[in-house]
């Protein structure tokens, strides 16, 4: 094990890639690895990319990479694509607009799928960003399906997220949840040559402004970049914008930053401590049989799903149930 | 608890050949199978092609030519893998390939071919019989 | 002039039309009919019987209409056949120049009447043998060309003033055509006789071929720019084939073939008045490339309908006045996509079926495949069957006896009626979306190929369509089938050719001859003539490649699937 531990803090592409796979695949024997990568996290950036189907994430995100290999920074990407909820399969095609780095030794690009767990960013997504993070890459770049409460969960795993639109998406925009104006640190307009890019922008910049006042603290405002991903347009300006909200997190004592990380590790103790409560009592029930007998009982018309539920909860942790 | 691990696939388009009509069927295919594909889309050099697999933690490697440079591109992937150390990662063939060249290529290293005609279904099929999620 | 039935008969057959179809009803509660679906290979649904009423109010002469006159349904020329046969070509490429070039000299010997190039992969991507990326692929799915050095080899002794010749070459067409171009010159052949096409045709590589070198607008300024200088300088040269072949060949439907190939064509025409050409100085010399393939009169109807809809695109939407604008004359190849592996020969039948069906529908040229074609490139005598079938179409069938044969059947009319009525639907989607080069940019028309070829494809593996020797009638002996091998030496010897040309050359002149052309690409001047200097000093395919790479950036896959 200290052996795989030592092959991915030197960076051994094989070791990285085989531990993602394990960790996807929730392979018991990881957690140990996890556990003792973890020292080794803390010092990769890593930026969420996020935003609806077709608006050009993995070109955004290619010329991203270029952009940061000029200034010899190593990147890590990890590209999220939707598992098919009828087969279970999944094309994981972002790789393709991305293939030119495949020969870059200082950039490592995987795939995932999102395998329908709640939400689109799981938690193997935050151990596969660990790991990169031990791995000694300078960014990491997560890119993922942008729908639904996805855009909120890159958040909390991401110092930067950016949020990517189209033109033309002005009545999509409007109904867009709050939640994304909310999370969102840099909006990027891409295939800004198209007709309806000023028009966007206006709309956005109102609605940012208006929930800057309701929901935003500190004084970061974001900034809206019009960018064409495909003529890398705007991406060195994008990349220069990630550059600045890093050092406004960094800057007056690195509240904002601690602010962040404190609420990321909160939020990444609970969902583990979810998951891990979750397997083990599952677990327990089912091979004591009282998840069986409980089914049973529910179709005999013994009882209900909410008694029984409450009851084989409460017994496992020893105590009553609340209710009367 | 593990579940069963998904099978990871990639399908690729090494040289200049830019037919792709069978590449893009057979990923959808595969997808339908319940596998996880990875398309490299067309114009892919053996190295990269080499580089992705390893990346991606694939079980299998499928390629696919119709421009008649096979011969050449799938055993210099297979030479790749091999020289970076890979031997778990099974390598099929697709496309406009003569019989006379199969035995050539199963020699060089090459699992199976698919030659023109073959059904999605028997494909699939022999992925699942012959290549196994890598174990832990 | 109409061809209506007046409305008393018109009332009659349906009556009895009603009464037949009760008696079919009949006999198939008992018996069922022999297929769930009647449909074509783009899964077309078709009729049991087609009658007066599915024609009803089609008027002879604005729908139907003389051959050689508008909208042309029936042929381009008033003559057709009549005057002269469609034109035999045999696409041909292997090896080096020199193999080439005798494959050549044999089909123009056993009476093919216009020459047609495939370029090996290389070439068509343009890159020199010598490329990293070139390995392994010299030769092997047409000829290698380097320099004008191999082009001379690959017309030796040919008559290029007199015989036509048809360039398969799409992002480096310029460069080709360049070098046909000196290669004639060189011979003291004045470039305003020499005539052939250069399939030149960038927008459908972008849905479908793939052969990629720079981005989807640049592309289109180095077309119009070959547009410009053929219709200024080499009038007899067709700069452009709009082709649908390898949209269909992608996966399409015949519907989205025919849509997708005029949409195209409305863009170049689009993009050469936008350059501030007259369409009627460039219109006449467009040419179209179309499949030919299973489903036999489904070909047919959308031959004619392709005919009907240019005539009414060039005449009403773009105002062409000059006739010769109005003509939609077209190559046809069949249909490389439909020949199997598995017991060749029948592709022998398959191809006779299909060439039967081109000339039926009025082509003006034809290529046959071979039976080997879906293994290799064709041997001599595979490639010699596939041009005697056409032969003996010509001479045996008595099909060219008559001009349109199949005008006036109720079926067909129908056919190329529907046919034309949701082609248009399409390009209307497509107009609506900003035109092709938008539609492309949302990858639109990528899409649908891809799911029309996984739906047939679906059909075939669930025994919903038939491939006999495939899905029916499979034999398990693999009947031995002499194929035709590149040898592997090549690639060396190529190489080795390329390095002597380019150790004799006067680099100085190459190098100067690039810049020119460098200065042309970035201020918009037209790059032909430098072009064509370059390739005189003996400049690389390769080189003048990279001068466009370098100024106008290239373009990758996106990976639409």
């Amino acid at each position: 094990m200290t052996n795989a531990v030592d092959k991915v803090i030197a960076g051994d592409v094989r070791t990285v890639a085989r531990l993602i796979r394990d960790i996807d695949d929730r392979v018991p024997e990881v957690r140990e690895i996890l556990k003792a990568l973890y020292a080794h996290t803390g010092h990769a950036y890593v930026v969420g990319v996020t935003g609806a189907p077709g608006v050009g994430k993995s070109t955004l995100v290619d010329q991203m990479v270029a952009h940061l290999r000029k200034a010899e920074k190593t990147v890590g990407v990890l590209a999220v694509d939707p598992t098919s909820p009828f087969t279970g399969g999944a094309i994981l095609g972002d790789r393709i607009r991305m293939q030119r780095h495949s020969l870059d030794e200082g950039v490592y690009i995987r795939s995932l799928a999102t395998r329908g767990h709640f939400g689109g960013l799981t938690q193997s997504t935050r151990s596969a960003i660990d790991v990169l993070d031990a791995m000694g890459k300078d960014y990491i770049l997560v890119e993922t399906v942008g729908v639904g409460q996805d855009e909120v969960d890159v958040v909390k795993s991401a110092q930067t997220t950016i949020i990517v639109v189209i033109p033309g998406m002005g009545d999509d925009i409007q109904a867009i949840k709050a939640g994304i104006l909310e999370v969102g640190d840099i909006f990027v307009i891409n295939k800004a040559d198209r007709e309806g890019a000023d028009k966007t922008l206006n709309e956005l910049r109102q609605m940012i402004d208006m929930g800057q006042q309701k929901f935003r603290e500190g004084k970061w405002i974001p900034p809206i970049l019009k960018v064409e991903a495909v003529f890398d347009r705007g991406v060195a300006e994008l990349v220069e914008a990630i550059e600045k909200h890093r050092a406004y997190l960094l800057e007056a004592g690195g509240d904002q930053h601690l602010l962040r990380r404190t609420l990321r590790i909160r939020e990444e103790l609970a969902e583990m401590i979810k998951n891990r409560l979750i397997q083990e009592v599952l677990d327990q029930l089912i091979e004591g049989g009282e998840f069986e007998r409980a089914v049973e009982a529910i179709l005999a018309g013994e009882t209900d799903p909410y008694t029984a539920s409450d009851n084989l909860v409460f017994s496992k942790l020893g105590r009553k149930s609340e209710r009367p | 608890m593990v579940k069963e691990r998904k099978l990871r696939v990639m399908v690729a388009k090494p040289g200049l050949d830019g037919h792709d009509r069978g590449a893009r069927i057979i990923a959808r295919a595969f997808r339908d199978a319940g596998f996880e594909v990875v398309y490299t889309g067309l114009h892919q050099t053996p190295e990269s092609i080499v580089q992705a697999a390893i990346q991606e933690d694939v079980d299998m490697l499928g390629m696919s030519s119709l421009a008649g440079a096979h011969m050449y591109l799938f055993p210099e992937v297979v030479r790749l893998l091999r020289a970076k150390g890979v031997e778990d990662i099974v390598v099929c063939g697709g496309g406009i390939i003569p019989d006379e060249d199969i035995p050539r290529l199963k020699e060089a290293g090459i699992a199976e071919i698919f030659t023109p005609g073959s059904k999605l279904d028997e494909i699939v099929k022999w992925v699942r019989e012959h290549v196994k999620p890598r174990v832990a | 002039m109409t061809l209506t039935y007046n409305q008393k008969i018109m009332d009659e057959i349906r009556e009895e039309h009603k009464k037949w179809q009760k008696k079919l009803d009949e006999i198939f509660r008992v018996t069922r009919e022999r297929l769930e679906r009647f449909s074509t290979v783009s899964d077309k649904e078709i009729k049991n019987l087609y009658t007066p009423e599915d024609v009803a109010g089609e008027d002879f002469g604005n729908d139907l209409g003389f051959p050689g006159e508008y909208p042309f349904t029936r042929g381009v020329q008033p003559s057709m056949y009549r005057g002269r046969l469609w034109t035999m070509r045999m696409f041909a490429g292997l090896g080096s120049a020199k193999d080439t070039n005798k494959r050549f000299h044999h089909l123009v010997k056993e009476g093919q009447t216009g020459l047609s190039t495939a370029f090996d992969m290389p070439t068509l991507m343009g890159y020199d043998t010598d490329s990293p990326r070139a390995r392994g692929e010299c030769g092997k799915c047409g000829v290698a060309i380097d320099t004008l050095v191999d082009m001379e080899d690959l017309f030796e002794g040919l008559p290029i003033d007199r015989i036509t010749t048809s360039m398969t070459i799409n992002p480096p067409a310029p460069v080709i055509w360049g070098m046909y171009i000196a290669v004639a010159e060189n011979r003291g052949i004045d470039r305003k006789i020499i005539g052939g096409t250069i399939q030149n045709d960038m927008l459908k590589e972008f849905i479908a071929q793939k052969t990629f070198m720079c981005p989807p607008k640049p592309s289109l300024r180095l077309i119009t720019d070959t547009v410009e200088f053929g219709t200024k300088e080499v009038p007899r040269w067709n700069t452009i084939s709009i082709s649908g072949y390898h949209i269909r060949e992608a996966g399409s439907t015949a519907v989205q073939e025919l849509a997708f190939t005029l949409a195209d064509g409305i863009a170049y025409t689009q993009a050469a008045m936008e350059r501030g050409l007259n369409v009627d100085d460039f219109a006449p010399r467009f040419s179209f490339f179309f499949n030919s393939h299973l489903d036999f009169f489904e070909e047919i109807a959308k031959f004619r309908a392709a005919r009907r809809m240019w005539a009414k695109i060039m005449r009403e939407r773009f105002n062409a006045k000059d006739q010769r604008s109005w003509w939609l004359r077209f190559h046809t190849q069949t249909a490389g996509c439909s020949l199997t592996a598995q017991q060749p020969y029948n592709n022998i039948v398959r191809t006779a079926l299909q060439a039967l069906a081109a000339v039926m529908g009025g082509t003006q040229s034809l290529h046959t495949n071979s039976l080997d074609e879906v293994l290799a490139i064709p041997t001599e005598e595979a490639a010699t069957i596939a041009l005697r079938t056409q032969q003996i179409i010509a001479e045996e069938s008595g099909v060219a006896n008559t001009i349109d044969p199949l005008g006036g059947s109720y079926f067909v009319e129908a056919l190329t009626n529907q046919m034309e009525e949701e082609a248009f639907a399409i390009i209307q989607k497509i107009d609506d979306m900003g035109g092709m080069l938008a539609a492309i940019e949302k990858s639109f028309p990528q899409r649908e190929i891809a799911d029309s070829a996984y739906h047939y494809q679906k059909q075939i593996d669930d025994n919903q369509k038939t491939v006999v020797g495939v899905n029916k009638y499979v034999t398990e002996e693999r009947l031995p089938v002499d194929i035709l091998e590149i040898d592997d030496t090549l690639e060396k010897m190529q190489i080795e050719k390329l390095h002597r040309v380019k150790n004799a050359r006067d680099n100085k002149k190459v190098r100067e001859s690039l810049e020119k052309l460098g200065e042309a690409c970035a201020g918009n001047r037209n790059v032909m003539n430098f072009i064509i200097d370059a390739v005189k000093t003996h400049a690389t395919l390769q080189e003048v490649c990279d001068v466009f790479r370098e100024t106008f950036g290239e373009y990758r896959d996106p990976g639409i699937y």
